[in-house]
């Protein structure tokens, strides 16, 4: 997936936050091909499972954030740890510039975990409630760089300390519960920036702090991605902050990617229903009274027998028979953004799955111009 | 734009008649010397058949002044203070009564009858041993002593249809429902009784967007249909825009300002409220970059002399530190909106900053 400066219209009018003008696309650090994977249920007998994550593809790479939106249950979190190797997966792989990755304990684990951290979404529990700050960070610099010693080791500890803007002779002789929300999840991607990492997993970073410091934090992770050029998977349900946030955005849903694309585009131009619903449910005080009618009433699929075809078919007004029937392929609406809706698809691919034209869902106004 | 605003927030308050009137209520956490003053003399009208929005970051006390002044505090929590004076028949002169000086016996026929609250994660407030019909039946049976048991169903059955549940649905247990759907069996309790005022504590906040917009929606509709009065708690203040008629803002145990939805939105007059507006990114318009409130919220035991909000704020003065703000007309002398600030103290404050005087 290519990482053009995007020019959509509203991104004319006002430049974006910083000039989109990163390196070059370079090479991807960590990516995910097919990643699949479904947790059993229903005790020994069974064989039936949860289809959390059914084939997703993604790229990370050095000084970009990829933003994945979904809502609960759509398996995002899963695509984290599944990414931190937290699990192993069912089915796909994982790959550490270009190299698959299999490990998941022992000393290969480690050394993923020297060049992949995972933040996660609660600073209350992800810290150790009976270690001050000192120990929680000098443990994980000793892990990850054990030469570290002595002077050098408060060096760094203040680093650490100073680049996730926190004053260290204040902070580091602290106890979790003496901190803020936002001050521990600071400490917490302080943690995760010990082993140096070049990818951050960061699994709902912003949920639980208080609404006036979340935007400080995403700041803070912009600022390293700029400054270290870190790789950002930023997980998220809140699709406006993927817009203010992140440079590509893909929507999750029930296990699949339904778009993708970059984040001005998706959010502006939603082209899947889902994602158009969605959208047009955020609270935005901006535009309001455009009433939601596709979708609602309905409740979130089954992932133990999810529906066949499009996951999103029982909920979207437009499905046809092919929705119901087929898994829809990913159609490049524009450079990068791309849409797994039927409505999208060409004759040829029409002609793939073994219908015509005629047979596709109609999307009405509601589709977005092809431009590529 | 204002009629996009009402699209969803309705009826305008024209008679502008309270229903529930909090004065000066003070309460406290914890015994002895210091106890935490979780909220100190808050003053606030609900009309009737208003959405009244009160929103702050969490730890201001915006779900103290609920319980508080439904007299559902569990201790250590202490009413210090104050009075809540519920005004119940429409216009027939009665004098209003004073929740918290109310008998146990009185207070138990009054609740759930004049007041209802929607619990903060109602989806794990319901029974999950007893079918969702019989809880719904047990608050009628309570209230309603001369009600036979098949009217108790058959309201059991109107209320789950009237927030979108199949009536079929009185059988089910809570956990063969989804989190919104057992949300919507809690407020169709709340409205069991036909209750003039309905506390909401942020009813969605464990709920997708989508599932979020759909019953915030049918809240406003019901609110249209039955003319009930709501209090909508929540921390996201761009959802209370849309959704409230009047927005209280609180900070620190205080109202810090208090105006029309749409007046908060495009004018806010005190500095956290602005701060508070731009810690939420746009999903439209221009992107721009956004700063938060720099600081972290108060600690209630240690709050700041003067103006608590004041170590956080841009516009600090020397008289901040000396003078505590209480809730007054705007220095631009706007009707119907509060705020508690020095910088609209023209004594104290040479100018009003450009931010906060558009």
């Amino acid at each position: 997936m290519s990482h053009p400066a995007h020019e959509s219209e509203t991104a004319a009018a006002a430049p974006p936050l910083r000039a989109t003008a990163l390196p070059p696309t370079t090479d991807p650090v960590l990516q995910a091909r097919g990643l699949t994977k479904h947790f059993p249920v229903g005790g020994m007998r069974s064989k039936s499972v949860v289809h959390a994550v059914d084939g997703i593809d993604l790229s990370l790479r050095g000084g970009q954030v990829i933003a994945l939106v979904g809502e609960s249950g759509s398996g995002k979190s899963t695509v984290a740890r599944l990414l931190a190797r937290l699990y192993p997966q069912t089915g796909g792989e994982v790959l550490l510039h270009d190299a698959p990755v299999t490990a998941l304990r022992g000393r290969a684990f480690r050394a993923y975990c020297h060049r992949v951290q995972m933040i996660f979404q609660d600073p209350f529990a992800s810290l150790n409630p009976a270690k001050s700050v000192r120990y929680t960070l000098t443990r994980s610099l000793r892990i990850h760089q054990p030469k570290l010693r002595g002077a050098k080791l408060e060096a760094a500890l203040y680093a650490l300390l100073e680049r996730v803007q926190l004053q260290p002779e204040r902070y580091v002789d602290k106890f979790p519960h003496e901190l803020s929300g936002g001050q521990r999840q600071r400490v917490a991607i302080a943690r995760a920036l010990a082993a140096d990492p070049e990818v951050l997993l960061a699994d709902e970073p912003i949920s639980m702090l208080d609404v006036s410091i979340r935007i400080g934090i995403l700041n803070l992770l912009q600022d390293l991605r700029d400054r270290l050029g870190i790789a950002i998977l930023y997980i998220t349900h809140d699709i406006a902050s993927a817009r203010y946030f992140a440079d590509e955005t893909h929507v999750m849903y029930a296990g699949r990617i339904v778009e993708s694309g970059d984040s001005e585009s998706v959010t502006q131009q939603p082209a899947h229903p889902y994602t158009q619903l969605l959208v047009r449910s955020a609270p935005d005080p901006e535009h309001m009274g455009g009433n939601v009618t596709q979708g609602r009433g309905a409740e979130p699929p089954n992932m133990v027998r999810p529906p066949t075809g499009c996951r999103f078919n029982p909920r979207c007004p437009f499905a046809t028979d092919i929705c119901r029937e087929q898994v829809p392929v990913l159609a490049e609406l524009a450079d990068g953004h791309r849409v797994a809706c039927w409505g999208y698809a060409d004759a040829e691919q029409a002609a793939a799955a073994g219908t015509d034209l005629s047979a596709l869902p109609v999307l009405g106004e509601n589709k977005v111009e092809v431009t590529s | 734009m204002t009629e996009t605003i009402t699209a969803l927030s309705g009826t305008p308050t024209a008679a502008r008649e309270p229903i529930l009137e909090i004065r000066d209520l003070h309460v406290g956490y914890g015994y002895g010397e210091s106890p935490v003053r979780a909220l100190r003399g808050v003053n606030l009208t609900l009309h009737r058949g208003e959405v009244l929005g009160l929103a702050g970051e969490s730890g201001c006390g915006k779900s103290t002044l609920a319980y508080a002044a439904t007299r559902l505090l569990p201790p250590p929590g202490l009413i210090m203070g104050g009075e809540v004076l519920y005004h119940g028949a429409q216009g027939s002169g009665e004098p209003p009564v004073d929740i918290l000086s109310m008998t146990d016996k009185e207070l138990r026929a009054s609740r759930w009858e004049d007041v209802a609250i929607v619990f903060q994660g109602a989806m794990n407030s319901l029974n999950p041993v007893y079918r969702i019909g019989r809880q719904l039946m047990d608050a009628i049976a309570a209230h309603r002593k001369d009600s036979t048991k098949a009217e108790r169903a058959e309201r059991a059955r109107e209320l789950l249809s009237m927030v979108g549940i199949a009536p079929d649905r009185v059988s089910a247990f809570p956990h063969e429902l989804s989190g919104g759907m057992r949300q919507r069996v809690m407020i169709a309790m709340a409205l069991a009784l036909e209750p003039k005022v309905l506390i909401m504590d942020e009813p969605t906040t464990a709920l997708d967007v989508v599932m979020q917009r759909q019953i915030l929606e049918q809240v406003i509709d019901l609110r249209d249909r039955l003319g009930f009065s709501v209090i909508f708690i929540t921390h996201d203040v761009s959802l209370l825009i849309e959704v409230a008629d009047r927005i209280a803002i609180m900070y620190a145990g205080e109202i810090i300002e208090e105006a029309s939805a749409s007046d908060v939105y495009r004018r806010p007059r005190h500095p956290y409220a602005h701060g508070l507006l731009h810690s939420f990114p746009p999903l439209h318009g221009p992107k721009r970059p956004l700063a938060g409130i720099p600081g972290s919220p108060p600690d209630l035991q240690a709050l700041p002399s003067g103006c608590p909000f004041r170590v956080r704020c841009d516009h600090v003065m020397d008289a901040c530190s000396q003078i505590q703000p209480v809730l007054g007309p705007t220095r631009l002398n706007e009707p119907g909106r509060q705020v508690a600030c020095l910088l609209h103290d023209a004594a104290l404050a040479p100018t009003l900053p450009e931010s906060l005087s558009r």
